[in-house]
């Protein structure tokens, strides 16, 4: 038995590893910085990375809250509202993306408010893209705080409450006592909402569309170069694949114990 | 003056607890009785964490807490120091900044009770490196600091070593200003820190 598990655990690792080492060995590790010099390709750099970064910003401001809320009021049908927040993970991002179309396109459910009392108009724009991409990444977030707050539980609360007679105002106490004892969490959070925002298509391309310097993101741009240049679609995927990198080497004390 | 009075009633599930006493300042009233008695529910009530379902608590000739009138003052508003029983030390702060967290604490105030309590040479140390003895000799400079007209001390030197408890003993002296309640299970530390004793009976604190 332990010998058909080893067998059958080797060649998953191994099913695991074969696309990354396809992309590495089609690499044309020469002539890399090609591409990299093609201004669609650095319009596409700059789209994802001031689409990913605004996200990121976006979900700390509004996860945050979102995150204590869930963990400390007790409100009637917080489990759905649990659910509601997780849908997203679990949603194919496009139908995420018609949805936020319907929503907040301009003939939309809120979008022809925004559009005839604000002049805003979301879809198709870089703040559109921002959205689609605030929408699948803040349940990553929002259930890393929401966790971190739910195991430091009754001993944190306690924490709380001894600082609040120490004459602390609620901010104060959320500032030098909640804060600190979740950051690391938050930090881990963080990571992970920017690697989904980083990585987002099927609700980007739907919602915010592919305008080449304004909506077009990289992984937008790497499945249009594939068609037509599969050399910058493999170096457009190294990009991806080393922030993917850098993300996991971030929060490898958080996901593989060295113990 | 009386720093702290307090009659009325509190309520936690089907529980039901009834206080009245009263404490000046400059004295120290020890409150006997068994676990589960109402004892953490007092010192929950006096610094605000607990509102009373009815009566009233005055605290430094202040109205704190009085239903019928919907007063409630918060717990940072309420001038008390608490030295709870598991003493709850802020793990990611040092004992100086653990000790001078109140904004009320001044630096030379810190200084002196870091002096008083055998402290000084942990200044720069996180609590998980003090033991039990320096951990509550800490949870007691850091309500002191925070100069309290009324000082909560729940078991403050239950199964502590001799220096600890004379340290803390010492400090708890000189506080010629503070109401004190000291909530203890040690009759001996009642005998030694306390001017009168209250007893708990049936859910009930008379003085």
């Amino acid at each position: 038995m332990k010998r058909f598990m080893a067998t059958v655990a080797g060649l998953t690792v191994a099913l695991l590893a074969l696309p990354l080492l396809g992309l590495l060995q089609r690499m044309p590790w020469s002539s890399l910085g090609n591409p990299l010099t093609n201004p669609a390709t650095l319009d596409a750099l700059r789209v994802s990375l001031i689409v990913s970064l605004l996200a990121t910003v976006m979900v700390f401001l509004l996860g945050t809250p979102l995150a204590w809320a869930l963990a400390r009021v007790s409100v009637p049908g917080r489990r759905f509202i649990r659910a509601l927040i997780m849908l997203p993970m679990v949603l194919p991002p496009v139908v995420g993306g018609t949805a936020l179309l319907f929503a907040l396109g301009r003939q939309g459910l809120v979008g022809q408010w925004l559009n005839q009392w604000f002049g805003i108009t979301l879809p198709f724009t870089l703040a559109g893209a921002v959205v689609a991409a605030v929408f699948v990444s803040l349940p990553f977030y929002v259930i890393a705080v929401e966790g971190a707050l739910q195991s430091a539980g009754q001993h944190l609360e306690d924490l709380e409450d001894l600082a609040g007679t120490l004459g602390a105002t609620p901010w104060n106490v959320l500032r030098r006592i909640t804060y600190p004892q979740v950051l690391p969490a938050m930090g881990a959070g963080l990571a992970l909402a920017w690697a989904r925002a980083l990585g987002e298509f099927g609700a980007t391309i739907t919602f915010a569309g592919n305008l080449p310097g304004r909506t077009q993101t990289l992984p937008l741009a790497t499945f249009l170069a594939l068609e037509t240049n599969p050399e910058e679609a493999l170096a457009l995927s190294l990009i991806l694949l080393v922030a993917s990198l850098g993300v996991l080497v971030g929060l490898r004390d958080r996901w593989m114990p060295t113990s | 003056m009386t720093a702290l009075t307090l009659a009325g009633e509190t309520r936690i599930g089907n529980l039901s607890f009834a206080f009245d006493l009263s404490v000046k300042a400059g004295e120290t009233l020890a409150i006997l009785g068994p676990n589960g008695a109402g004892k953490t529910s007092l010192l929950r009530v006096i610094s605000g964490l607990l509102p009373l379902a009815e009566g009233t608590l005055n605290l430094n000739n202040q109205v704190a807490d009085q239903p019928a009138s919907k007063t409630f003052l918060p717990p940072h508003l309420r001038s008390v120091g608490w030295v709870p029983q598991d003493r709850l030390l802020f793990p990611h702060l040092t004992v100086a900044e653990n000790i001078g967290f109140s904004p009320r604490a001044t630096d030379a105030l810190v200084a002196q009770l870091l002096e008083a309590l055998n402290l000084t040479s942990l200044t720069a140390s996180k609590p998980a490196a003090c033991s039990g003895g320096q951990a509550q000799r800490v949870a007691v400079a850091r309500a002191l600091a925070a100069q309290p007209a009324i000082l909560l001390l729940d078991e403050p030197s239950t199964a502590l070593d001799t220096e600890s408890q004379e340290l803390i003993h010492g400090v708890l002296a000189s506080q010629s200003q503070v109401a004190t309640l000291l909530v203890t299970h040690d009759l001996s530390e009642a005998g030694r820190l306390a001017d009168r004793t209250a007893t708990f009976s049936a859910g009930v604190l008379k003085q």
